[in-house]
């Protein structure tokens, strides 16, 4: 780790199908609440960095552009980074190694997508190779899909079990959503709901899966000093970790997932963490799928291989459970692509600073944020503490 | 170079839905009615055209609404003489920056109504600060091309 | 919540390209002409590896010895995708999957048929995890992903 660096603000937009407001407004709205929860203004912003999914999501190449007014980023330095689903995770980390290096004090990070503006599914399978894979993909159910298919295949997990476990993340995740004033989905459903709605791509069924949405999020984050000065509770970034895979999907083992299991371990490295599952207060895992939320359960270390089912039945990871996961409702209630990694580690800060609301942890003093991309390629851990 | 190995044509195509938002919408409508609607920023005093929503320079929404000269003057100018796919129209035409009289930034647009024939004749009508107005489409759909094009005052 | 309604404006953004397959992915589409699967080998971790690579992705050694890897294979996992989207290639329902061809080590992603695809009981008796499948090739063939028109579960 470089300099130690904090979070000093956060800000989201009303995530959801938002045709109200054109794409550059929508971010404006995500800077506009972080600069107010920081207690400052462009001015004090040394640097900008931006993320978004593919640019061909919304139809307007190079996205840093667009929103250049909206961002605060005129005549001051800006990246663009894209990792796909991790983008919230890695201009998460941008931020931070400006920050760390010393050669920013301020640096806002910006994330966002509109997704009901351009066709997702379509735009995601552009993300395959135009030779071998793409004429059989299927966005990004099908990858997740059969991933999951082969975690259950290898540890011999029953389908009716894996089932039952996949619908009750279900079942927490909209439960939780409803604490949540920026989600998009925000309804109650039941495990019948989720057994028996809509085959999207078998097993999987249309309520195990996020929603397109529309929104934006923005965090900024200050190099240490300058957070204990203007800051009165900022959250501490304590580990950082990212790797990424072989791009054929059919060359590496996604059952025992190395990028996730190893992005995990460097970050818990760095914040010191030996047990996460006893040390973890909460954590903010990207789920945009029910049962792939399983795998990174195992690859976190919340508990042994193939045993993720199990702890799920038994309420583990649900809301007064002994680590909960995604009390934001996560993902699986809204997914902006190019924010949700950023919204996550903006939701993992909000828990360990005691700003989260009715969707507050009690007394959370470390956190996991989680993102994940690519053709099950890429994946980011953040863990976020209350102290330095 | 010789092409060693084989290669594929690949057409990429996506759909798109824009929302543009309650500003944004406004400036269109206005341009059916063969208005160009700007804001002015309550703060600085600056007029944009298109409309903004919020003070590029400032960062505050507090923008009024005003309607903008539909003449201007050229900034400045090129002769398009080059095809790509997708291309909205065939060249040869003209585009330009113009600075609608009384506002504080250009809008791009076509400069028409000349003969582009002649390179000479066409430098001699577009001369950097050459004052333009704007001549407006009979069939309007609210886009931007509700303007036709921007045509040299005499 | 209600949501103020302004204008939506619709439109398309299409982009030609042409892609280049280079040296081992031209060889790769020639052999399929013939019926032929090939891989290459690494010269160091040995792995054989389809589509074939220029290079090992793990030990970044150069790929060039040729292997015929089988047309057949076992299914490593699959999915049935019922899910439509814009200029999809492949039409609804149908199952994509990662066969493991015998004789190399990756996963390669095709599609499974010959299968009743009306019953989702009848799709998962027939496509099982593990289960074989062998190729089968199209009349026609013309150097691209579709010469094979599907793997099918052998009986």
């Amino acid at each position: 780790m470089g300099k130690s660096v904090a979070i000093i603000g956060t800000g989201q937009t009303r995530h959801g199908r938002r045709q109200d407001v054109c794409y550059p407004d929508l971010v404006k709205e995500a800077v506009e609440a972080a600069l107010e929860d920081a207690g400052i203004t462009l001015k004090d912003v040394d640097g900008v960095v931006l993320g978004t999914m593919p640019s061909m999501m919304e139809g307007v190449s190079s996205t840093h552009f667009y929103f250049a007014e909206a961002m605060g980023s005129v005549g001051k330095p800006v990246l663009k980074v894209e990792t796909c689903g991790s983008t919230g995770q890695s201009i998460g980390h941008c931020g931070f190694f400006w920050a760390s290096s010393g050669m920013a004090d301020i640096v806002l990070v910006v994330g966002s997508e509109k997704m009901s503006e351009g066709d997702g599914q379509a735009t995601m399978n552009t993300v395959f190779d135009p030779f071998f894979q793409r004429t059989f993909a299927a966005g990004a159910p099908g990858v997740f899909t059969m991933q999951s298919m082969e975690w259950m295949y290898r540890f011999k997990i029953p389908e009716d079990k894996g089932r039952e476990a996949a619908a009750m993340i279900s079942v927490s995740n909209h439960d939780n959503a409803m604490d949540n004033p920026h989600a998009h989905i925000r309804t109650r459903v039941t495990m019948d709901d989720v057994k028996n709605a809509r085959i999207i791509t078998y097993p999987v069924r249309l309520l195990d899966v996020c929603p397109a949405s529309d929104g934006a999020c923005a965090v900024i984050f200050a190099s240490g000093d300058k957070a204990k000065k203007i800051c009165k509770k900022p959250a501490w970034v304590k580990g950082i970790g990212f790797r990424g895979e072989e791009f054929f999907y059919g060359e590496s083992d996604k059952a025992i997932w190395m990028s996730a299991t190893e992005a995990a371990k460097e970050a818990y490295s760095q914040a010191g963490i030996k047990d996460p599952l006893k040390e973890l207060d909460v954590a903010e895992v990207y789920n945009p799928f029910t049962y792939q939320e399983m795998i990174f359960y195992e690859c976190f270390g919340f508990c042994p291989r193939g045993k993720a089912p199990d702890y799920v039945l038994k309420g583990t990871f649900k809301k007064g459970g002994r680590l909960p996961c995604g009390p934001s409702g996560g993902t699986l209630c809204t997914n902006p692509i190019g924010a949700t990694g950023l919204i996550r580690m903006a939701e993992a800060a909000l828990q360990v600073t005691g700003k989260a609301g009715a969707r507050q942890v009690e007394g959370a003093k470390l956190a996991l944020s989680h993102a994940m991309g690519g053709v099950d390629q890429f994946n980011g851990v953040t863990i976020l503490g209350s102290e330095q | 170079m010789k092409k060693e190995y084989r290669t594929i044509i690949n057409d990429v195509a996506l759909p798109y839905k824009w929302a543009l938002g309650r500003t944004w919408t406004r400036f269109f409508d206005g341009l059916k009615e063969e208005k160009i609607l700007g804001t002015k920023c309550l703060q600085c005093g600056k007029t944009f055209v298109p409309a903004r929503s919020f003070c590029p320079d400032c960062f505050v929404s507090e923008m009024e609404w005003v309607e903008a000269a539909q003449e201007g003057t050229i900034v400045t100018w090129t002769l398009v003489d080059a095809e790509y796919d997708g291309q909205t129209r065939k060249p040869p035409y003209v585009i330009a920056l113009v600075k609608l009289a009384g506002t504080d930034c250009c809008i791009n647009h076509y400069v028409g109504g000349i003969d582009l024939s002649d390179l000479k004749k066409v430098r001699q009508k577009l001369k950097e600060g050459a004052k333009v107005k704007a001549v407006w489409s009979p069939d309007k759909k609210a886009d931007i091309h509700d303007i036709a094009y921007f045509a040299p005052v005499r | 919540m209600s949501i103020e309604k302004y204008k939506i404006v619709e439109g398309q953004v299409k982009v030609t390209y042409e892609l280049a397959l280079g040296r081992t992915w031209s060889h790769f589409y020639d052999c399929f002409k013939e019926g032929k699967i090939m891989g290459t080998r690494c010269r160091k971790c040995s792995r054989v590896l389809v589509p074939p690579r220029s290079f090992c992705p793990r030990c970044f050694e150069d790929m060039d010895e040729w292997v015929e890897v089988s047309d057949e294979g076992i299914i490593e996992t699959w999915v049935y995708v019922n899910m439509p989207f814009f200029a999809q290639e492949t039409k609804i329902p149908f199952i994509s999957a990662q066969i493991r061809l015998d004789g190399c080590d990756s996963g390669f992603t095709h599609i499974v048929g010959g299968v009743d695809m009306s019953d989702l009981d009848k799709v998962r008796a027939a496509v099982k995890l593990g289960g074989r499948v062998k190729a089968v090739w199209s009349r026609e063939k013309k150097g691209s992903i579709r010469d094979i028109e599907y793997f099918e579960p052998v009986k």
